[in-house]
């Protein structure tokens, strides 16, 4: 963990309520694909937590819904505001277990850590499949970015306005070697269920401090207790107690 | 030169700055990213006979310049606190620790203190009587001047090491139960753990804390725990260990003032990880801001 002041580049609205934020700032302490960073604004007393979305030397890039007082401050402030991030929390995604052709499952705001660990399965010569959910075609974004680095992507929508009609395990592919999910927790159970390989799942939860002090966000797991934001919040398919 | 040193029911402390139980866990976190031997000491996570997992999630809400927990007391129990986290403390930190202890009943306190009561390192028991987070736990002791009374003389019998009653804000007169546990032996009072408060979803239309309640912490609760310090550090001769919304110098300094011997530092780690070793630093500063050339002269005398 490394706490780092990060200036605002800019923002733009990716569709409805889902903003993307660039910043410049150090961003070594974050080591894994899945990992988040946990981003003080002022006026507000905790921390928000929101999950890496790219990264490069010196550039950040977050991706997140508009959801209460604080993701509404982060979408409306100008670009040269500077704020204090705690980097590189929680354990992300673990690469070496891809195999050559990894699925990767996102559902909504669960979407946006995918693309970094997309980037790095291809940097490593894998060929991921991306499968996307989102409610409704106003909703959707982000499947152009996937393309663009090369990954196959399906998409579905529950109202069926873009893409296959019904939900993400609607569209998942015959064969894959493991899989990567991340999305809302109705969803992480359905695929939990649908999946024939073993895979990873990213889990959300109400956090105090995102670095392993405060026990707020633990949860109950075969291998015993663990905190979502020190722990995990990637968790392997067979560790959850579902 | 300004003297920060304070002396701690008998244990001399390098600086009054204290990490709260339930923000620090048992040190290790903290020891990746500061050298954690600049504290006075810290208090570890509040231990029980047997490992708890706490509240089912949410357990946190956020609120005007504080938030709510209701974690309820998750921890791995004293057993393993003892053969694991204890010997891993030792390896980053060289002072003694405060040893925070909770229980559902007196004969569970009892056992925690005399398992701890053995550990060299441990400086002081820390005993928890008002947990606003377990139903039919430490608040109903904490809220009682004679269950609290009881829980303190026992635990007194079963340790030589010095005994703080942490206490709960959640009462009528907060100096009556200091009293009443001064007068059953402990040696020392600290105060405030938090106040129960709750917030409510407007889109669920359900209390944003799975719990209902939980209790409140950070800035918003300081000019309480201040003024509860004043009142309790005036009812007894205990040293009163001042607490609730600390995150600054200056808050430990106006603490002090207020009678306090020692301050805890709680919320503030969570929103600020590197908080106490910036107050430990900036202290100095302060002290020759204000002229204050000892915290012992400086002691109670608002």
């Amino acid at each position: 963990m490394k706490q780092v002041i990060f200036e605002l580049k800019h923002t733009e609205r990716l569709c409805e309520n889902v903003f993307k934020s660039v910043f410049a700032g150090d961003t070594s302490g974050i080591t894994n694909p899945g990992q988040f960073v946990n981003v003080k604004i002022d006026g507000l007393y905790l921390r928000r937590p929101i999950s890496v979305c790219d990264k490069e030397e010196g550039a950040l890039t977050l991706v997140y819904k508009v959801v209460g007082k604080g993701t509404a401050a982060l979408s409306e402030a100008k670009p040269g505001a500077k704020f204090d991030v705690l980097t590189g929390l929680g354990n992300g995604y673990d690469l070496s277990l891809s195999g050559n052709a990894p699925l990767l499952v996102g559902g909504g705001v669960g979407v946006p850590p995918l693309y970094y660990l997309a980037k790095k399965l291809i940097e490593k010569r894998a060929k991921p499949f991306v499968a996307l959910g989102f409610n409704r075609k106003e909703e959707v974004f982000f499947q152009k970015e996937f393309e663009a680095l090369g990954a196959k992507v399906a998409l579905a929508t529950v109202d069926g306005s873009q893409g296959v009609k019904g939900f993400v395990t609607n569209v998942l592919p015959e064969n894959y070697s493991y899989f990567y999910a991340c999305g809302p927790e109705p969803m992480l159970k359905a695929l939990y269920n649908a999946t024939t390989s073993e895979g990873e799942l990213s889990f959300e939860e109400r956090m105090g401090c995102g670095f392993g002090a405060c026990m707020g966000c633990s949860c109950k797991t075969i291998a015993g207790n663990k905190r979502i934001c020190k722990d995990g919040p990637v968790l392997k398919k067979g560790e959850i107690l579902w | 030169m300004v003297d920060t040193k304070i002396n701690l029911c008998g244990i001399e402390l390098d600086n009054p700055v204290i990490p709260a139980s339930g923000t620090f866990g048992y040190g290790y976190e903290f020891a990746e990213l500061y050298d954690i031997n600049c504290l006075g000491t810290f208090s570890f996570k509040g231990t029980t006979l047997e490992e708890r997992f706490g509240n089912p999630t949410p357990r946190i809400a956020e609120c005007a310049s504080g938030m709510l927990n209701a974690v309820g007391l998750q921890n791995p129990g004293v057993k393993k606190v003892v053969s694991e986290e204890l010997p891993r403390l030792k390896k980053v930190f060289n002072k003694k620790v405060m040893a925070n202890v909770s229980g559902f009943g007196i004969d569970e306190y009892v056992e925690v203190c005399r398992i701890l009561d053995k550990e060299e390192q441990v400086g002081w028991l820390e005993v928890n009587v008002s947990c606003p987070n377990v139903h039919g736990g430490g608040l109903s002791f904490g809220t009682d001047a004679k269950t609290a009374a009881a829980v303190t003389a026992a635990v007194k019998k079963a340790t030589t090491k010095p005994v703080i009653i942490k206490l709960s804000p959640n009462v009528t007169d907060i100096t009556e139960i200091a009293r009443a546990v001064e007068d059953a032996g402990a040696d020392g009072v600290s105060l405030i753990n938090t106040l129960v408060g709750m917030r409510l979803d407007l889109r669920t239309k359900k209390p944003v804390i799975k719990n209902v309640t939980g209790g409140l912490s950070g800035p918003a609760v300081f000019p309480v725990a201040l003024n509860m310090v004043y009142k309790t550090s005036k009812a007894v001769k205990i040293p009163v260990v001042g607490m609730g919304g600390v995150s600054s110098a200056e808050d430990v300094l106006e603490m002090i003032l207020a009678g306090a011997t020692a301050v805890e530092v709680g919320a503030a780690n969570l929103v600020d990880p590197f908080a106490c070793k910036e107050i430990v630093e900036k202290l100095p500063e302060a002290m020759q801001k204000y002229g204050i050339k000892s915290l012992n002269e400086l002691r109670g005398k608002a």
